[in-house]
C-alpha cells in the first residue's frame, strides 16, 4: 500500500500540475508558495483527504501548517486517525 | 502631485508608524521608504528610464510593495502580473508591453524563465530583494515627471483574445484614489486587511490609498486558508476588510470560527468585482453586525465607477448605487443619445480617473474612448450595460461584448477556446458564460471530441489550468456531438448555455 504521501502527490500531479512546470516539489515544498494549488484548489483537496484517509477535516483544521505541504498533510493525518 | 507623493509624504510625516505588515514581519513607514529609495536607485543603475515599463511578477509580498513604489520613483511605469500566469501569456506580456525589467521570485523561475527566453527587450531581471551589490548611491526620483506621465500598465482581457494593457498616468490614478476615499472615509488609525492580489486593482489601490492616510496595511498572501486569515484579523484589530462575493462565501461557511475570533474592531466591509448575491449580503451583517458594507462596481479602465452607501443596501440590495465624486455618468443607446432615468443602456464615465488608453492598441481603444463633451476630451464607453431606476441608482444588466465576468475578472472566451483547441482531441470548442451566484457567471465550455476520443471534464479542466489563469479555466464542461452554426458557418453562441 502507498504511503500517505504517495497518494496525496498522486492526486496534485494528476489534478492540478500541467507538463514540466513544478512537476518536481520536494515532500516539504509549500503547494500555496510554488503555485500548485489555489484557493479552490484546496478545497478539492481537503475532500480527497477525508474521502481517501476518512478523516474529518473540521473548519479550525483549514490552516497552512495541516495542509499546505506533503509533509504537513502526512503528520495532520496520522494524528487525526491516531485521536 | 505623483502617484508615490502620497506614500513620501506620509513616511515623512510618521515614519515610525506601522505601514506593513507580511505575515511575521511589520515593517514601518521610514523602512519602507529607504528599502523604496534603494531600489529606485538600483532600478535608475540599471538603466531604467522615465517611461519605461519595469514588470512585477510576484506574490503579495513587501518586495512586491517597495518596488511599485520604486519604480514609480525611478520615473517608470509599474506593471504588475498575477503570480498565476502561466509562461506563455508571461511571455506575451513581456513582449507586448515591451518591459526593461521583470522583478520575481525564485519560486516562479519554472514560469518565468522559459518566458524570458525570447523577451527580447527585458535588461534587468531580479528575483527576491535587490540584486547582488546592488547601488547605494541614490540618483534621486526623476525630476522630470509630471502627472501625465504614465504610472501603471494593468493587463486586462480583450475580445480578440489578446490581452489589452489598460494605460494609467499618475493624474488617473492620484484622481481614483482621491475619489474613492472621498466616500470609503479611511483613516490614519485604520487597518486594512488585504487578501486580495496586488496585480489587481482592487488589491492595489488598498495600499496606495492606506498608505495616504498613513493606515497600516496588512497584508495576506492568499484568501486560500480563511481561517488563518481570520486569526490575523483578529490579533491586528483589522477596521477594513475588502472583499469579493467568493471570500465571502468562504466565511458565511465559518460562523463558529468567526464567533471565536474577536472582530470587533472592524468597522468597513467593502466588496466590488462582482455583485454579492441578496443571500450572502443578510449573511455578511449577520456574521458582522459591527461593520459598515460598502457595494462597488468598477473596472481596471478607471478603477472605480459606483457605490451604494450601507444605508441604501436594504433599499435596493442588487444596485451598484451611485457615481463616486468627482465623475460623471451616464447611460446612452445605441446611437450615442444620453439616456432618461429608467433607461436601459451603456454606461458611460467622464473623469480623470479615465484611463489613457490600451497599451499599442489604437483601434481598440478608439472603441473604449470616445469624443467627450469638451474639445479633446475623451470619455470611456464601458461595455456594461446598466439600467437606472427613478432616483439614479444603476443596476448592472450585462455585458455588450461576448465578454464574461466571473470573480470580477474579465474573461475573454477567445482566449479560452485558443486554449481548449491546444488540447490534443479537441475538434471544435465553444466558450460562454452562464449565469452564477457567486461568480457573476461562471465559464463554460462546449467541447466537440475528435472522432473515436474520450475526454473527461477533469481533464479539459486541468489541461485550461496548465495555460490559463485559474479564474479563466472553465466551471463546466458539457461534451456535444457538433455545435450550432449559422449559414456562413460562425458558431451560434447564443444557442448554448
Amino acid at each position: 500500500m502507498s504511503t500517505i504521501k504517495d497518494q496525496v502527490r498522486q492526486y496534485i500531479v494528476d489534478n492540478f500540475i500541467m507538463g514540466t512546470e513544478g512537476a518536481a516539489f520536494t515532500d516539504a515544498d509549500s503547494f500555496l508558495e510554488l503555485h500548485l494549488v489555489d484557493s479552490t484548489g484546496f478545497l478539492e483537496l481537503i475532500f480527497f483527504i477525508e474521502d481517501t484517509f476518512g478523516v474529518k477535516v473540521s473548519d479550525e483544521d483549514m490552516v497552512p501548517e495541516n495542509l499546505d505541504s506533503l509533509n504537513a498533510i502526512e503528520a495532520f493525518v496520522t494524528r487525526k486517525k491516531a485521536a | 502631485m505623483l502617484l508615490h507623493h502620497f506614500f513620501d509624504q506620509t513616511a515623512m510625516r510618521l515614519p515610525a508608524k506601522t505601514a506593513l505588515v507580511c505575515g511575521d514581519q511589520r515593517h514601518s513607514y521610514a523602512e519602507l521608504a529607504e528599502r523604496v529609495d534603494q531600489a529606485a536607485a538600483a532600478l535608475q543603475a540599471r538603466g531604467i528610464m522615465r517611461g519605461d515599463r519595469v514588470a512585477l511578477f510576484m506574490d503579495n509580498t513587501a518586495e512586491l510593495v517597495v518596488n511599485i513604489f520604486a519604480a514609480l520613483k525611478a520615473g517608470a511605469v509599474f506593471m504588475p502580473i498575477s503570480p498565476l500566469t502561466k509562461q506563455a501569456k508571461l511571455h506575451y506580456l513581456l513582449n507586448d508591453s515591451g518591459a526593461s525589467a521583470l522583478i520575481t521570485q525564485t519560486s516562479l523561475a519554472s514560469t518565468y524563465r522559459p518566458a524570458l527566453t525570447h523577451a527580447s527587450l527585458v535588461h534587468t531581471v531580479w528575483h527576491d530583494g535587490l540584486p547582488e551589490g546592488a547601488d547605494d548611491g541614490l540618483l534621486g526620483p526623476d525630476a522630470t515627471l509630471i502627472d501625465q506621465d504614465l504610472a501603471c500598465l494593468i493587463y486586462t482581457s480583450g475580445t480578440t483574445g489578446e490581452p489589452k494593457g489598460v494605460i494609467l498616468s499618475h493624474l488617473n490614478m492620484v484622481s481614483a484614489a482621491r475619489a474613492v476615499n472621498s466616500y470609503l472615509g479611511l483613516l490614519e488609525s485604520d487597518v486594512i486587511l488585504c487578501a486580495l492580489p496586488l496585480a489587481f486593482s482592487y488589491g492595489i489601490y488598498q495600499v496606495l490609498m492606506g498608505f495616504a492616510v498613513g493606515a497600516t496595511v496588512v497584508l495576506e498572501r492568499s484568501f486560500a486558508f480563511p481561517v488563518k486569515v481570520l486569526e490575523v484579523m483578529a490579533r491586528e484589530r483589522a477596521t477594513v476588510f475588502p472583499g469579493v462575493p467568493t471570500i465571502f462565501s468562504a466565511l458565511a461557511t465559518l460562523p463558529t470560527v468567526i464567533a471565536q475570533h474577536d472582530l470587533s474592531a472592524l468597522r468597513l466591509i467593502t466588496n466590488a468585482g462582482a455583485a454579492l448575491p441578496e443571500a450572502l449580503i443578510g449573511k455578511v451583517r449577520g456574521l458582522f453586525p459591527q461593520a459598515q458594507l460598502l457595494s462597488m462596481y468598477g473596472m481596471t479602465e478607471c478603477k472605480r465607477v459606483t457605490y451604494l452607501p450601507h444605508d441604501q443596501l436594504d433599499v435596493r440590495p442588487t444596485s451598484v448605487g451611485k457615481g463616486m465624486p468627482n465623475q460623471e455618468v451616464w447611460l446612452v443607446d445605441e446611437a450615442g443619445q444620453r439616456l432618461p432615468p429608467g433607461s436601459t443602456g451603456e454606461l458611460v464615465i467622464r473623469g480623470s480617473h479615465v484611463m489613457r488608453g490600451y497599451w499599442g492598441k489604437p483601434i481598440e481603444t478608439a472603441q473604449r474612448l470616445r469624443p467627450g463633451p469638451l474639445p479633446g476630451e475623451t470619455v470611456l464607453y464601458s461595455g456594461d450595460l446598466f439600467r437606472t431606476d427613478a432616483e439614479g441608482y444603476l443596476y448592472f444588466v450585462s455585458r455588450k461584448d461576448d465578454i464574461i465576468k466571473s470573480r470580477g475578472e474579465k474573461v475573454s472566451p477567445r482566449e479560452v477556446e485558443n486554449a481548449l483547441y491546444a488540447l490534443e482531441g479537441v475538434l471544435e470548442a465553444a466558450v460562454v458564460g452562464v449565469p452564477d451566484d457567486l461568480l457573476g457567471q461562471a465559464v463554460k465550455a462546449f467541447v466537440v471530441p475528435k472522432p473515436g476520443i474520450t475526454l473527461s471534464e477533469r481533464e479539459v479542466i486541468k489541461h485550461c489550468l496548465g495555460c490559463l489563469e485559474s479564474f479563466m479555466a472553465p466551471k463546466h464542461v458539457q461534451f456535444v456531438d457538433s455545435l450550432p452554426t449559422t449559414d456562413t458557418g460562425k458558431i451560434r453562441k447564443v444557442e448554448l448555455n
